[in-house]
């Protein structure tokens, strides 16, 4: 009688053993979640997975996470290099794009990631290309697609020539998800110092003026300039946000010993800076 | 401590009563009667609350428009006061003082003010300068059967119309009553016929009573007050109200004892709901489109006990509340392509009070009356919503969710009596929390001093002494009184400019932050006197002076200039006649630093004439007159942004009392 019991529970959980197991196989933990595919690039034995939180490219700073699949063995290869090389195609020249190095994504097995901040676009998303250079095993890779970038809705980056004749990008990386409360700012400033290298830019200052045009350009009170954080290469300040709507924020660009490069302050006859970037939540 | 407190302070309780400007009741403010708010003994039947509050010596009201007007006591307004209706504790929902509480009842609910001066009005909450509880009508199980009335009431400036219905049926064990008032005012025109536009109102006011008595120990009675105010213009300000609403409810249970010492017992819970949303869609030229709505709702209970002893006379009061203050702003932008603009204004604030208060009215001798009070209670604040919190953080640095105060009121009258001769003096001692707007507000623009208005979690209580002596000799006809305040007020609570900080109302002066002065004083005197000429013809007069400065050597706003008040009546039992003469000087200590300007002298004239008709049905009372007779153009120190007030107006008030 009793055997008559135990053996469908004994079947049941062998299936279900089996089962995960096999799941297991199939990476079981999703490392992407969350994240929206953008794109995949299939180059020979390897498949390349670019993703971030909105499955599209845009102008402005890009986070990118990145999975390479062996389109053999159906795995993600978790030992790679990588790096990445953004173009830009114009009618007589082309140019690349500040980016960051390709790291391992910190405490994951299969991802990596890495920015992009592209400083602009054309209107149908096109004119960019990405060439992605791997090695895996010792065996050197490289792959160049088509891609295409959006233009975000607001000024979330910009590219100036600056008062000693360097051309700079600007762009506003934080906050992401504003509230009415002081938040934390974060933009990355890199210089143009020739068509294809875009370093960073060390120990500069950004001031900061938050307006609203639309509420007589009303201001808020304890913003802080930004300044340079060698820890991680961007630059941090405070931004008081007093209402949800569209704030322009003023700002000017200080080399490290003061002399403005870019940027005039708001007055009562100077409505905004002639650099800004753009917010709205 | 207490008890030294308590000793040293020494005596006195003052329950004054709204009274009219006329001094010939003056005992009326020494003793502790109140006088019943009989609509049909004021000038006109159907006047509103806040013509009827602004009667009173102490009382001035401020006004924004024809409409919601708020009361001032002691020169202090609504924050420094406790205005409760029949103990209940109600909290207006509009950041710009839109609505103060007197605005949701009207005279058809109510039977009796009772004002305390000080820490003599801290019966049902803390408060510095003094409490103005707006009684219902206790339940009268008399039989007396059916009664009805129908009130009309028509004024020529505004085209002013008013309607009140009151239907009663009274038994021995049972009894209900449903009265409903209806008002509506187009603009009106200030002296020399100028239009004051955006000076409308219409308001309809329902109430429903009914008690039943158990037995002859105890009864039960339920009320409910619904009000609903639409289209009110608010002339000094640049929004309007769309919508006014306000359901006050209660339930309260009577036991009367018929021991020897413990004498009655009176328990209520109560719940009010208010709505209040600002419209700007009236106005034609705005620099930005905006919707302001606001809610308060507040739970709350009181018990209060009776107890006789001797020459003692105990009351015990026990009573707690739950408010939830939740104000938001909806910006429109000019520019279509950029989103709303949104914050909260009271980032919902609950408020959480429970206190006691406890006094003993002490006939030692047969003319003298020792009254003491002592009010403890404890007093949470919480800021529910965590972008409250972190929107306060931009101007505070750190703000905590949740603020404990614990709080005293300690007040002590010594009271003469004698046939001739009346005197009282009164020590207190009071602090009080800051309100909603003081504590959370954000961004609340006071077109006032045109100034946007940031509150301060952090501020601490606001502490008082008060020192009060009435006053009252007669001789023969003659009569002479003088009523005095004094207030010693630490932390006093006001808005400091914020050099560099930028105004969110657009074409606003700046930013002001709430903080405190180190101290502050206000004094108030009033020097009554009367005459009666003959049985039939009586003159009186009062002239009263105002003080109110800061540390900082700057005059305190909205502190009375010089006033006077003269008055000539002629009375029958069938017919009334007074002519009033009412003016202030000029305005010479005013606030420039707290956006006043200086407000000129003025005087204007009223004539106000009754009869009283008996017939087999009932009674008919006619009260006709003209206000402003001579089409003065003025406005008072206590008009906002100086609006000028009405002109010449002739109105008439109809009654017809069935039983």
């Amino acid at each position: 009688m009793k055997f008559k019991y135990i053996l469908p529970i004994a079947f049941i959980a062998l299936f279900f053993s089996c089962s995960t197991d096999d799941d297991n196989d199939a990476t079981q933990i999703n490392e992407v979640e969350g994240l929206e595919l953008i794109q995949t690039i299939i180059n020979g034995n390897e498949t390349i997975e670019l993703y971030n939180e909105k499955g599209q490219f845009e102008t402005g700073y890009n986070q990118v996470s990145l999975r390479i699949k062996n389109n053999t063995t159906d795995t993600y290869i978790e030992n790679a290099t990588l790096s990445w090389m953004p173009v830009m195609q114009m009618p007589t020249m082309q140019h690349s794009c500040p980016k960051s190095v390709i790291t391992k994504a910190l405490g994951k097995d299969t991802v990596y990631e890495g920015f992009i901040i592209y400083q602009m676009t054309y209107e149908d998303g096109s004119g960019w290309s990405l060439t992605l250079n791997y090695t895996i095993d010792g065996i050197d890779y490289s792959v160049t697609e088509t891609i295409s970038v959006m233009q975000y809705e607001n000024q979330n980056s910009v590219s100036f020539m600056g008062s000693d004749d360097t051309k700079y990008i600007l762009a506003l990386i934080e906050p992401k998800d504003p509230t009415i409360a002081i938040n934390t700012m974060k933009v990355g400033l890199f210089k143009m110092e020739n068509m294809m290298a875009f370093p960073v830019v060390e120990d500069y200052t950004i001031a900061l003026d938050p307006r609203m045009p639309g509420m007589g350009n009303h201001s808020s009170p304890n913003n802080t300039d930004l300044t340079y954080n060698n820890a991680d290469n961007f630059y941090y300040g405070d931004v008081s946000l007093t209402m949800t709507g569209y704030w322009k924020l003023n700002l000017k660009l200080l080399n490290e010993n003061g002399t403005v490069l870019k940027g005039e302050d708001v007055t009562e006859n100077n409505e905004s800076s002639s650099l800004y970037l753009e917010l709205e939540f | 401590m207490i008890g030294v407190l308590m000793s040293s302070f020494g005596f006195a309780q003052e329950e004054m009563n709204t009274i009219k400007n006329d001094t010939t009741k003056l005992d009326e403010v020494l003793v502790l009667s109140r006088r019943k708010l009989s609509n049909h003994r004021q000038e006109k039947t159907l006047s509103s609350i806040d013509n009827y509050l602004e009667k009173s010596n102490k009382i001035t009201m401020i006004k924004r428009g024809n409409y919601a007007w708020e009361p001032t006591l002691n020169n202090m307004a609504s924050e420094r006061l406790v205005v409760t209706i029949d103990g209940m504790q109600i909290f207006g929902a509009c950041t710009d003082k839109m609505d103060p509480i007197t605005s949701y009842v009207d005279v058809s609910n109510l039977e009796k003010v009772a004002i305390g001066s000080g820490q003599e009005g801290t019966e049902h909450g803390h408060s510095i300068g003094g409490g103005i509880d707006l009684k219902l009508p206790t339940p009268k199980f008399n039989g007396s059967g059916y009664k009805s009335g129908l009130d009309l009431g028509y004024e020529t400036n505004g085209n002013y119309k008013a309607t009140g219905l009151d239907l009663g049926y009274t038994g021995h064990s049972f009894f209900i009553n449903a009265d409903g008032v209806y008002r509506k005012s187009d603009n009106y025109d200030a002296g020399n016929t100028k239009e004051i536009l955006y000076s409308q109102f219409e308001k309809y006011n329902m109430s429903l009573k009914s008690g039943y008595k158990f037995s002859d120990t105890q009864s039960i009675d339920v009320n409910l007050i619904y009000d609903k105010a639409t289209d009110v213009g608010y002339p000094a300000l640049p929004m309007d109200v769309s919508l006014a609403e306000a359901l006050i409810t209660s339930l309260t249970h009577y036991y009367k004892s018929e021991g020897k010492v413990f004498k009655s017992l009176e328990t209520k819970l109560y719940f009010n709901t208010i709505t209040h949303i600002m419209d700007d869609t009236k106005r034609p030229i705005v620099p930005i489109r905006m919707d302001m709505p606001g809610w308060s709702d507040t739970y709350g209970f009181y018990s209060k006990a009776a107890l006789i002893k001797n020459q003692h006379h105990f009351t015990l009061n026990l009573n707690g509340f739950y408010n939830k203050s939740l104000a938001e702003m909806t910006m429109f932008s000019n520019n279509p392509e950029e989103p709303d603009m949104f914050m909260y204004t009271w980032p919902d604030i609950r408020t959480l009070y429970s206190g006691i208060f406890i006094k003993d009215d002490f006939h030692f001798s047969e003319h003298e009356t020792l009254a003491s009070s002592l009010r403890l209670g404890y007093h949470s604040s919480e800021i529910a919503k965590d972008v409250g919190v972190q929107s306060l953080e931009i101007f505070h640095g750190n703000v905590d969710e949740q603020n404990d105060r614990f709080l005293i009121s300690l007040a002590s009258t010594y009271q003469l009596k004698k046939d001739n001769y009346n005197l009282s003096l009164g020590l207190g001692y009071g602090e009080r929390a800051p309100s909603v707007s003081e504590g959370y507000g954000f961004y609340l623009f006071n077109s006032f001093d045109n100034y946007d208005y940031i509150g301060n979690p952090n501020l601490k209580d606001e502490k008082a002494l008060d020192v009060n002596l009435n006053f009252k000799q007669k001789f023969n006809d003659f009569e002479i009184g003088l009523e005095t305040s004094y207030f010693y007020i630490m932390d006093y609570i006001i808005g400091e400019l914020t050099p560099n900080v930028s105004s969110m109302t657009i074409g606003a002066n700046g930013v002001r932050v709430y903080t405190a002065l180190d101290h502050a004083s206000i004094f108030s005197s009033y020097l009554n006197s009367s005459y009666k000429i003959s049985k039939r013809f009586t003159v009186n007069g009062t002239i009263g002076y105002n003080y109110g400065k800061g540390n900082n050597g700057e005059n305190l706003p909205l502190i009375k200039p010089v006033s006077y008040f003269a008055e000539f009546n002629y009375n029958t039992p069938k017919f009334n006649a007074a002519l009033q003469l009412d003016g202030n000087g000029n305005q010479s200590n005013y606030s420039r630093l707290y956006g006043e300007n200086e407000t000129a002298d003025y005087a204007i004239l009223n004539l106000n004439l009754g009869n009283v008709f008996y017939h087999k049905l009932g009674k008919t009372i006619l009260k006709y007159g003209v206000e402003n007779m001579l089409d003065t153009n003025y406005s008072t120190y206590a008009d906002w942004n100086n609006v000028p007030r009405q002109g010449c107006n002739f109105y008439v008030n109809l009654s017809f009392v069935f039983r």
